[in-house]
């Protein structure tokens, strides 16, 4: 009896590991077909404009208010703690290096992820649960090449712009809380924030991760959709999966980035 | 129907089996040139799964399936491809594209296919949904249409580029009486006019027997009967009677196959404990 | 939604994205400073550099005029040495002295130049030898604690 239960246990555990790894591998080959299907996407580029107007365009309000909020709070946060120590001036360090290095590029994936992401995957799942890709293979069109490319492409190139965007916004926050509202010193709250903030080591590690974290989303996004059930309760599942899924990888995808990045 | 060696589409022996589960045994099938022909029969008996094994969707396990003398499942992608140019499908709901106009959605496969000026695929779009009815419409989304309209649409994107062959999946599921007779009506027309091949699934006896040249009749797999619309009506194979004729209850039992008999199961109470796990 | 206006929206996108970008590197980071003009390398030993770190600033007379590329302990001497990079457009006599300031109590540390009167200038490589290093603040506290303990015996002793 225990003997069973045992068995049955592992057995489910065996299967669960064996049908994610399958599904892994599933993702992979799907992302491999979709970068050799690119041509149209990029040769007709009208297709991926339109794209990144549903991506990128729609998600500009959520990015840059929550970008303000967040770089706000960072300098109420922050002034609280750094007066203490009477560095007080060193609030644009603290505002620019959190927003430049982590924040600006996560908060801003997982945002895009649960605006953008999951508006992909439902898009793709409701044109499958439709049938209108069968339609399309059926015309002779590859959907990877004419539904799944451009998105993938809109994705991957919105996610830096609105990443930069959210830190500008952030550290604009920061300035109005710390140098208008509370009176930091402006000219100490830009000079220090320059001198400690490095283009090359600070700024363009946040445009890689948030490059990265684009590649991520993305994929997530389009892989959920193309492989949803074609059911309602298909198409729902693989959103939710989508959002959880993509905001569980970009934080670990963020460690891994961070830890080879910032090690010195 | 006598084998004819200028048929459009031949299946021969096929088999098609998913997940080793079988659902097409033994089916031979032939759809001659500038012929209506309907393949009809329960759902789920594998009617649809017989267009997509013509339209390559799915390769058969076994046997050949010849459409214009290419055998689809030896093609490639790119052979696939270029025979699916000559391919139109009309699918259950008409698989419409929803972020496109009526206008975009018959243009679709001429701005993917050729390079055709904008002022040319204009006349020719206006062309195909004048065929359907619909010219009027053709600023409209897919959201706007009913369900006969969205289907006639998907019609017109069918004939977009001027098939050889025409495959409707199910093209009267769930339309008003009216819009079934346009739908029959535009089938028959276009396939004549068109000098076309039309394959007909559905399980709308009347309606398609009105308008079809042969029937195939489907069960489980196999086919167990077929016949010109004339035979079919007059047909006295038990299974077509019913079929036909609309009754409860025939070969095609009423219940689903138990295990036990009905008395024994009631007599003896759940078989067997429900395990929490 | 027409084509034109999904241009528009995009273009407008992507400008302000790398309008934003454009504003990191110039006023958020050292873009408009560091990698702009050519610089000159220096290299300098110190006794004990205290919590200086690579890309400090390195200020002559309050203004950065370069940067903190590598530190090293040279295993021979037991000294470290600081390599820095130096705008091009600021030469310095040959006699400056380096020195690791803090800013504020607690605030970094940076390298500052005592400009001195040579008419010879820092030629590229060079390593400098004056220098004056970090000042610990646990050690002159403790040498001030030490001070006023002894200041205290003796007038115990009286």
């Amino acid at each position: 009896m225990v003997v069973n239960v045992l068995r049955r246990i592992l057995e489910s555990l065996g299967r669960r590991v064996t049908s994610r790894l399958w599904r892994l591998g599933f993702a992979a080959r799907f992302l491999l077909a979709t970068l050799l299907h690119s041509g149209t996407a990029l040769k007709r580029f009208q297709l991926t404009i339109r794209e990144i107007y549903f991506t990128g365009v729609l998600s500009l309000i959520i990015i840059l208010v929550s970008g303000l909020f967040v770089g706000m709070v960072l300098g109420l946060q922050g002034y609280d703690t750094l007066q203490r120590y009477g560095s007080s001036e060193a609030l644009g360090i603290l505002v620019a290096l959190s927003l430049v290095r982590e924040l600006g590029p996560v908060v801003a994936a997982l945002l895009f992820a649960s605006r953008a992401g999951s508006a992909i995957t439902a898009e793709i799942g409701l044109m499958k649960a439709t049938e209108q890709l069968s339609a399309m293979e059926m015309m002779a069109v590859n959907p990877i090449a004419r539904v799944v490319a451009p998105r993938f492409w809109a994705g991957v190139i919105s996610m830096p712009l609105l990443a930069a965007l959210f830190s500008a916004m952030g550290i604009f926050g920061g300035y109005l809380v710390g140098v208008q509202l509370i009176g930091v010193d402006e000219g100490s709250f830009w000079s220090q924030m320059q001198a400690s903030v490095d283009f090359r080591e600070d700024i363009m590690n946040g445009v890689i991760k948030s490059f990265v974290f684009g590649v991520i989303v993305s994929w997530i996004a389009v892989f959920e959709g193309y492989d949803a059930d074609p059911t309602a309760e298909g198409v729902s599942g693989a959103t939710t999966r989508t959002v959880v899924t993509s905001s569980l990888a970009i934080l670990f995808a963020d460690f891994i980035l961070t830890a080879f990045m910032f090690r010195g | 129907m006598t084998m004819n060696n200028d048929s459009l589409i031949r299946l021969t022996d096929v088999n098609f089996a998913y997940d080793q589960r079988p659902i097409l045994t033994g089916i031979n099938l032939e759809i001659p040139r500038g012929k209506v022909v309907a393949i009809m029969g329960l759902s789920g008996c594998g009617k649809t799964t017989t267009l997509r094994l013509i339209g390559g969707q799915v390769r058969a396990s076994s046997g050949e399936v010849r459409v214009d003398s290419q055998v689809v499942n030896d093609l490639d992608s790119d052979g696939l491809y270029q025979l699916r140019r000559r391919m139109g499908m009309l699918f259950q709901f008409g698989a419409l594209f929803t972020d496109m106009s009526v206008y975009d959605n018959v243009a679709f496969q001429m701005r993917e296919h050729t390079d055709l000026p904008e002022e040319l695929i204009h006349d020719m779009v206006m062309m195909k949904l004048h065929a359907v009815g619909l010219r009027g419409a053709h600023n409209l989304m897919p959201s706007e249409l009913s369900g006969g309209m969205a289907r006639r649409v998907a019609l017109a994107r069918a004939i977009a580029l001027d098939p050889m062959l025409i495959m409707y999946d199910e093209p009267f599921a769930g339309l008003d009486p009216i819009s079934l007779s346009i739908v029959g009506e535009l089938i028959r027309k276009l396939n004549d006019a068109l000098g076309i091949s039309s394959i007909v699934v559905t399980h709308d006896v009347q309606e398609s027997l009105k308008i079809v040249d042969y029937v195939y009749f489907v069960a489980a797999g196999k086919i167990v009967a077929e016949g010109t619309a004339d035979e079919i009506r007059d047909s006295t194979e038990p299974f077509v009677h019913q079929f036909i004729w609309g009754e409860p209850d025939g070969p095609v039992n009423f219940h689903y196959p138990a295990m036990r008999p009905y008395a024994e199961e009631m007599l003896s109470g759940p078989g067997r404990k429900q395990v929490w796990w | 939604m027409n084509r034109a206006t999904i241009d528009l929206w995009v273009g407008v996108f992507v400008a302000i994205g790398l309008g934003s970008l454009l504003f990191l590197g110039l006023k958020v980071g050292n873009l408009s400073m560091s990698s702009a003009g050519e610089t000159y390398r220096l290299q300098a030993e110190f006794d004990n550099i205290g919590g200086l770190k690579v890309r400090a600033p390195v200020k002559s007379a309050g203004v950065v005029v370069g940067r903190v590329s590598d530190i090293r302990l040279d295993s021979e001497s037991y000294r470290a040495v600081v390599s820095m990079n130096v705008d091009s457009r600021f030469k310095f006599p040959r006699d400056t002295i380096l020195t690791i300031n803090t800013s504020g109590l607690l605030g970094e540390q940076y390298i500052g130049f005592e400009v001195g009167g040579d008419s010879e200038l820092f030629k590229d490589g060079v390593t400098v030898k004056k220098t004056q290093s970090a000042v610990v603040l646990e050690k002159l506290i403790s040498q001030f604690m030490f001070n006023k303990a002894s200041e205290g015996d003796g007038s115990d002793k009286k």
